[in-house]
């Protein structure tokens, strides 16, 4: 090989930038802040599950204990009611309230509202008058996962289909694409229309969808849903691919039905009637 | 154009791009005020960063947070220190405004000071605020 200067100095070069870099990197790997380094982790008592399904008995639910889950929900959540006589001292510019602008998380249902589908001609005169509680489905294919620009709105291992409120622009394409109408859109400051607000719950802003999240931040906690708690055993939750859960069981000894089937969006919420 | 023009625009230049620097030695000035540290704050002596970084970096550690809660559901953070902290803005004793109790004091003073308006308030409430 003709050994040139231009050639060495080609591979001197070369050899400095490696000698150079490797105390760089090392110094940008370190941890500036001493000993150890910092962790993220889960709480110890947190709920697992392959995927969070909910299964609901309907004939254990009357109109009563229907709006006390409804209640338990909202209460906690911080979910406005728009019928709320707002504090004119403490929000003086608050118009009065149009009622499309309803925003709501788990709600009272009727049967052929819920399930268009299964309507019949004569269908049993009881399912007319029974309160189905309604909520987000938490669908195994979300058709409001696939529409959101953002990711605001997206599919959690757990199979839970969260709403990250810090990133929703507010386009609601996720609400055209739920077909349970699920979601609801913050059109004004939510504030003036929660009477008592929960300080462990976020209220929302204006301009942000909202819905259901399976109570997220419990389960996160170990601890049950709202709306099961309130349920007096009417509302069970657990993971629908363990064959051995509560669910699993109940699904095995009742006939269920899922809401708009049909449409293949996998709902996980099973209603046994 | 004569010489005496051009200096005298130069120094007429001059003066106007310095402006700022003129205001403010002429104008008093304001202290940067000092968050201050109450309750347990005070007594756990022991913060997620050290000082100097949580002055420079708490909002992009808040942001990490809120990523880490809300999309991986991950919300204990152990710092360097080993110190365990709930990842919340306002939510348990062991979160940011759980220990530091008076967030007018300790937020809203420099926040103000440097006319910073974040708007995590808008959804996360202060506990203490709430009647």
């Amino acid at each position: 090989m003709e050994k040139s200067r231009r050639r060495f100095l080609k591979v001197a070069g070369i050899a400095a930038i490696g000698l150079g870099a490797a105390p760089a990197i090392n110094f940008a790997a370190s941890d500036s802040h001493g000993s150890g380094a910092a962790a993220k982790v889960k709480n110890e008592t947190a709920l697992h599950a392959e995927r969070w399904g909910m299964v609901i008995d309907i004939k254990k639910i009357d109109d009563n204990l229907a709006r006390k889950i409804s209640l338990a929900c909202h209460l906690h959540h911080n979910v406005p009611d728009f019928t709320h006589e707002v504090n004119t001292q403490l929000y003086p510019k608050t118009r009065p309230v149009n009622h499309k602008q309803e925003i709501k998380w788990i709600w009272k249902e009727e049967f052929h509202y819920a399930f268009p589908d299964k309507e019949d001609e004569f269908l049993n005169e009881k399912f007319h008058h029974l309160p189905f509680m309604v909520l987000c489905n938490h669908c195994k294919n979300a058709p409001c996962v696939q529409a959101c620009p953002t990711q605001a709105t997206f599919s959690r291992e757990d199979g839970i289909v969260m709403m990250d409120y810090h990133r929703c622009i507010g386009c609601r394409f996720c609400m055209a694409a739920c077909p349970y109408g699920s979601r609801s859109f913050n059109f004004r400051d939510p504030r003036p229309f929660i009477d008592e607000t929960d300080p462990d719950f976020p209220t929302r802003s204006k301009g942000v969808v909202e819905k259901c999240n399976f109570c997220a931040e419990r389960l996160a906690k170990g601890e049950q849903p709202h709306c099961v708690e309130a349920s007096e055993g009417a509302i069970v939750v657990g993971d629908l691919e363990d064959p051995e859960s509560d669910v699993r069981k109940l699904l095995k000894e009742h006939y269920t039905i899922r809401r708009k089937q049909s449409l293949g969006t996998e709902p996980s919420v099973y209603y046994i009637v | 154009m004569t010489k005496n023009m051009i200096m005298g625009g130069l120094a007429v230049f001059v003066l106007a791009v310095l402006s700022p620097f003129w205001f403010n030695m002429v104008t008093t000035t304001q202290a940067a005020p000092e968050p201050e540290l109450l309750g347990p704050a005070k007594e756990a002596k022991k913060c997620v960063l050290d000082t100097y970084d949580m002055r420079a970096n708490h909002m992009s550690l808040l942001d990490e947070w809120r990523d880490a809660v809300v999309r991986d559901a991950d919300r204990i953070y152990v710092s360097a220190n080993g110190h365990a902290f709930n990842m919340s803005l306002s939510t348990g004793e062991n979160s940011c405004l759980g220990c530091h109790e008076d967030k007018a004091k300790f937020c809203d003073a420099c926040h103000t000071y440097t006319s910073v308006d974040p708007y995590c308030w808008e959804c996360h409430t202060n506990p203490k605020e709430i009647e």
